[in-house]
């Protein structure tokens, strides 16, 4: 059950997003999920631990403030998707996080799923999967703080806070305060040799 | 006789003491002293090696007949001679028992076909080793094979009256008993030494008042009727106060401990690996260390190896089901060498007395345990004390690959093996067997050696 | 964690893991979809020596939650009751594609027999093996207790230990793997274990375990213990004469009636009484004391569940037949931990 360490470190990182972008980025993203839902009727934001469920609650809490008929608690979940992984075999073991459902749950709800990084895919398609089991949801959506590319599956965000174009030898890295206690950041590190 | 050839063997440190030749011919040492000549002799260079009297096991499970998938004579004994032995004592649980004299005469003559060793049969105590009624232990004694030792092994004469009678009855032609002493009551289902370690594993304990409690009947039983008593494997310090308690009185007793008894602990049993099951089982620290101690001042006489090969399929199961014993023959030496000598207790005049003068005066052998000395038989050990090698049990002679000491390193190896003049083990490696020239004729002999001299 | 065999080689991070991935197991349970895609692919063999038809179901429901497909073999019926040994029975077994053994035997150790053998590859779960340990039923044991002990101090279980429980377990020790694996758990969890039984039921050595040692039940109670854990006792015992009868065991050490009064007479009423199962009513525990509030039985079965699901998720996923890629981002550890290692989205 013991985890291999983190072995070296990058050659090189960059600051791609400071804490004022982030914010302004989902700032940007709160409006459009509005936009695209004509308001907040039946909006759920479904947080994917570990960083998108602190994003699916900033988010909540702007959408709440642009619309005081919300309440962030209310319509903020998180969804755990470890179980559901199609590379559980392939990593270290992972333990399950909770799953939270908002207490109307999700049946008929138009559901955002809300993630740090958007990669390969892979993690969205096992939410999708993880959300069949709790729910019928009338929509699902996609926000992202970042697209980095390299997509696997034909899946796409529908609310995109940064797109990063990078190469694969690059890591992407996103600290939020409430679970890195530092202040935010996007941090592209090179892991070439 | 070719098998009775001369050897000259050059500077030997003899039972451990100053470098010495010595001269081996027609059976027989002929010569003791510096700088011996021999016109025709085989010169054999001993410099740093150590001449023994051959070791003499008087507990050793040979299997034949009747679980010749186990270890037969003759596997057996190839392993003695490895071992350095010139003779073993073939234990009675065989299938059928050997609790007849026709039986005793089969082993003995394999034990002759063989050659490797001396083969000395143990007669049951009782028929079958049922523990109901005595075995003829005359016939036993008068056969062939003129047994001496008389032992249930595996089993406990448990019952006092018949443990009474057999120790009154081989008084009749010098024989001894020498008990397996386990309470059986007290050792329904036993799996382990009793303590802190089967209370963790959950396994039924053995304890140790199931031999001591035997052990103090059989001596006060021994002096109730003057009797010989010999204690098989005493495995607990409790048995070696009661044994020492008893010499004091100067009851007849004499007592043997395993090599491994001196060395392994319970501890073992910890990885539930039944190379590690034997009866009796391994005990605690505090019980090897008075077993060295009850060796080393003379409590305990003789080491007997308990020698118990079984086929790879009894150990390869769950402890429970597992079959209980371990191999002993090829790694005695070494192991009373690492915890007898290397620390100190004794030395290895002590070890040829152990090894071999005890065990052959209480098994009544004439030709065995002798003194290194013109006149004797010759049946000597040279032993490299400073060779080390790691144990492993698919390279050893015996059938049994149950060897609890595998991949351990110890010291001391057993360079050349002579039974009556005859090298059946040079090199380390086996050589010829010992042969009269006629196994028939042999048979017929009520010893073989006897002709030797 | 490659095999599940003991608990007393449990560190107190991997217990208090797998009750805390237990805990996450619990709340699927609750869904209207019972079940997770896992161990999907993925074959769980219990092996069973020895009848115990709860056990067997609760590791088989387990299983299955977690979508894994399950073998049952009976050893009794079979090629083993014809002298097949455990060997090639196991062998057998993976040669059938069997990723974990969940292996029940009356043989002391046959588990880790089974683990350190070398003859098989298979993750191995202990069942219960003979008078050794059940492990499984300990955690559940501590799954239960945690939920009750964090109860009572107000706060969520996750993430939480036993610190300052104190636990009385009763009854047949000699014989009892639950009271074995019981107190090395408990203890790393950090509860304080008394164990009181007849001093014939006490295991000789039991002088160097980690517990309180009482002859006597009352006085034991009196000392305001939070949980009651009753051992089951086989009236065969007695034939064996570790207790007289079986009327003399049940009024000195058998939770009955008076015992239950007992617990508000000393003004306990948050303490809680566990027996692992199947209860001899009337020996052991009254059937007041088994079916009142304070009995844990039916939580424990429940939990049962949770806790062999966490253990065989955590024991079957992850790369452990694999190579490791020590590039591979690492996720943490422990849920509950702030993170040091940052993760992105699907890093590898």
């Amino acid at each position: 059950m013991s985890m291999p360490s983190p072995a070296q470190s990058p050659s090189s990182s960059r600051v791609v997003l400071s804490e004022a972008d982030i914010d302004r980025a989902l700032t940007r993203i709160a409006h459009e999920i509005l936009e695209a839902n004509k308001g907040s009727r039946d909006l759920v934001l479904m947080g994917i631990p570990r960083r998108g469920y602190p994003l699916a609650c900033r988010l909540a809490a702007k959408i709440a403030a642009a619309d005081p008929s919300v309440s962030a608690a209310a319509i903020a979940g998180q969804l755990d998707v470890t179980m559901f992984r199609d590379d559980l075999q392939r990593q270290p073991t992972r333990p399950p996080y909770p799953t939270a459902l908002p207490a109307e749950g999700l049946d008929d709800k138009v559901v955002v799923l809300v993630d740090d990084v958007l990669y390969s895919g892979r993690t969205i398609r096992a939410a999708l999967d993880a959300l069949v089991d709790l729910g019928r949801p009338r929509i699902v959506r996609l926000a992202v703080l970042v697209d980095r590319g390299h997509r696997e599956l034909p899946i796409r965000a529908d609310h995109v806070g940064k797109n990063l174009p990078t190469s694969s030898v690059e890591k992407v890295r996103v600290r939020l305060a409430e679970i890195d206690q530092v202040a935010d950041e996007v941090v592209i590190e090179d892991w070439s040799e | 006789m070719s098998t009775t050839g001369s050897y000259l063997i050059k500077g030997a440190r003899v039972v451990g003491a100053d470098a010495a030749d010595l001269l081996v011919e027609n059976g027989r040492i002929t010569g003791v002293g510096s700088s011996l000549q021999a016109s025709g002799a085989t010169v054999l260079d001993a410099d740093g090696l150590i001449a023994l009297p051959g070791m003499v096991d008087l507990h050793t499970h040979l299997r034949e007949p009747g679980r010749e998938d186990a270890e037969t004579v003759e596997t057996g004994t190839r392993a003695a001679a490895l071992g350095g032995f010139t003779a073993v004592h073939a234990m009675a649980n065989s299938s059928p028992v050997a609790d007849t004299a026709g039986v005793v005469e089969q082993v003995f003559a394999l034990g002759q076909q063989a050659g490797w060793a001396e083969v000395r049969p143990v007669g049951a105590v009782t028929v079958g080793l049922a523990g109901e009624r005595l075995a003829e232990l005359g016939a036993m004694a008068d056969s062939r094979a003129r047994v001496r030792v008389f032992s249930d092994d595996g089993m406990c004469v448990s019952d006092p009256v018949l443990m009474r009678r057999a120790l009154e009855y081989v008084k009749a032609f010098d024989g001894v008993i020498a008990q397996h002493a386990q309470e059986p009551r007290l050792t329904e289902g036993a799996q382990m030494n009793e303590g802190a370690v089967s209370a963790v594993l959950g396994m039924a304990g053995w304890p140790a008042v199931a031999e001591e409690s035997i052990i103090a009947r059989d001596v006060l039983l021994a002096q109730h009727v003057d009797s010989r008593l010999h204690v098989c494997h005493v495995s607990t310090a409790g048995s070696v106060e009661i044994i020492r308690w008893a010499k004091h009185r100067g009851i007849k007793v004499t007592a043997e401990v395993t090599p491994h008894h001196l060395w392994l602990t319970d501890e073992l049993v910890r990885s539930y690996d039944p190379v590690f099951k034997v009866n009796p089982p391994l005990r605690t620290d505090e019980d090897v260390l008075a077993l060295r101690a009850g060796l080393a001042d003379g409590t305990i006489d003789v080491i007997g190896t308990d020698h118990a090969p079984h086929p790879s399929e009894a150990k390869e199961c769950e402890w429970a089901q597992a079959a209980m014993g371990m191999t002993g023959l090829e790694t005695a030496l070494s192991v009373v060498q690492h915890t007898m000598i290397e620390s100190g207790l004794i030395g290895w005049a002590d070890f040829a007395r152990i090894t071999s003068a005890m065990p052959a005066r209480i098994g009544r052998l004439a030709h065995q345990g002798q003194p290194l000395e013109a006149g004797s038989a010759a049946n000597i050990t040279l032993v490299d004390p400073a060779a080390r090698w790691t144990v492993d049990p698919a390279a050893m002679a015996t059938k049994g690959r149950n060897s609890p000491f595998a991949g351990r390193e110890l010291p001391g190896r057993v360079v050349a093996t002579f039974l009556n003049g005859h090298p059946t083990v040079l090199d380390g490696k086996l050589n010829t067997p010992f042969a009269d020239g006629s196994a028939g004729q042999a048979a017929g002999q009520p010893q073989a050696q006897s002709r030797e001299g | 964690m490659k095999h599940l065999l003991s608990t007393q080689d449990l560190s107190k991070a991997d217990a208090v893991r797998i009750l805390d991935t237990a805990e996450e197991m619990a709340a699927v349970s609750d869904r209207e979809v019972k079940k997770l895609p896992a161990l999907r692919g993925r074959t769980v063999v219990n092996l069973f020596f020895e009848d115990s038809t709860r056990t067997r179901i609760s590791f088989e429901a387990a299983a299955k939650r977690l979508s894994a497909d399950v073998i049952n073999f009976a050893a009794k019926g079979s090629s083993v009751s014809k002298g097949e040994s455990l060997k090639d029975t196991a062998q057998t077994l993976e040669a059938m594609g069997a990723d974990a053994v969940v292996i029940r035997h009356w043989a002391s150790g046959a588990p880790v027999r089974l683990a350190t053998s070398g003859w098989i590859d298979a993750a191995v779960v202990n069942a219960g093996d003979g008078t050794h340990e059940h492990p499984t039923q300990a955690l559940l044991d501590a799954f239960t207790l945690r939920r009750t002990w964090a109860r009572t101090n107000g706060t969520a279980s996750a993430g939480t230990d036993l610190s300052g429980m104190k636990i009385a377990i009763v009854g047949d020790i000699l014989h009892s793997r639950v009271a074995r694996s019981d107190l090395w758990l408990l203890r790393t969890l950090g509860a304080e274990v008394t164990m009181v039984a007849p001093p014939t039921l006490l295991p000789v050595g039991i002088d160097g375990w980690p517990c309180t040692i009482s002859y006597d039940l009352d006085e034991a109670l009196a000392k305001r213990p939070d949980a009651v854990m009753m051992l089951r006792v086989q009236a065969e015992r007695m034939n064996a004469a570790f207790f007289p009868s079986a009327r003399e065991y049940s009024r000195l050490w058998g939770f009955d009636d008076r015992r239950l009064a007992a617990l508000d007479d000393h003004g306990l009423s948050d303490t809680v009484i566990l027996h692992p199962g199947p209860m001899n009513r009337g020996l052991e525990i009254s059937s007041a004391a088994a079916d009142s509030p304070r009995s844990m039985v039916l939580q424990q079965v429940r939990n049962g569940v949770s806790v062999r699901m966490a253990a065989l998720y955590l024991l079957l996923s992850g790369e452990s037949r694999s190579t490791a890629r020590s590039q591979a981002d690492t996720p943490d550890t422990v849920p509950a931990a702030a993170g040091t290692a940052p993760t992105e989205e699907n890093a590898s």
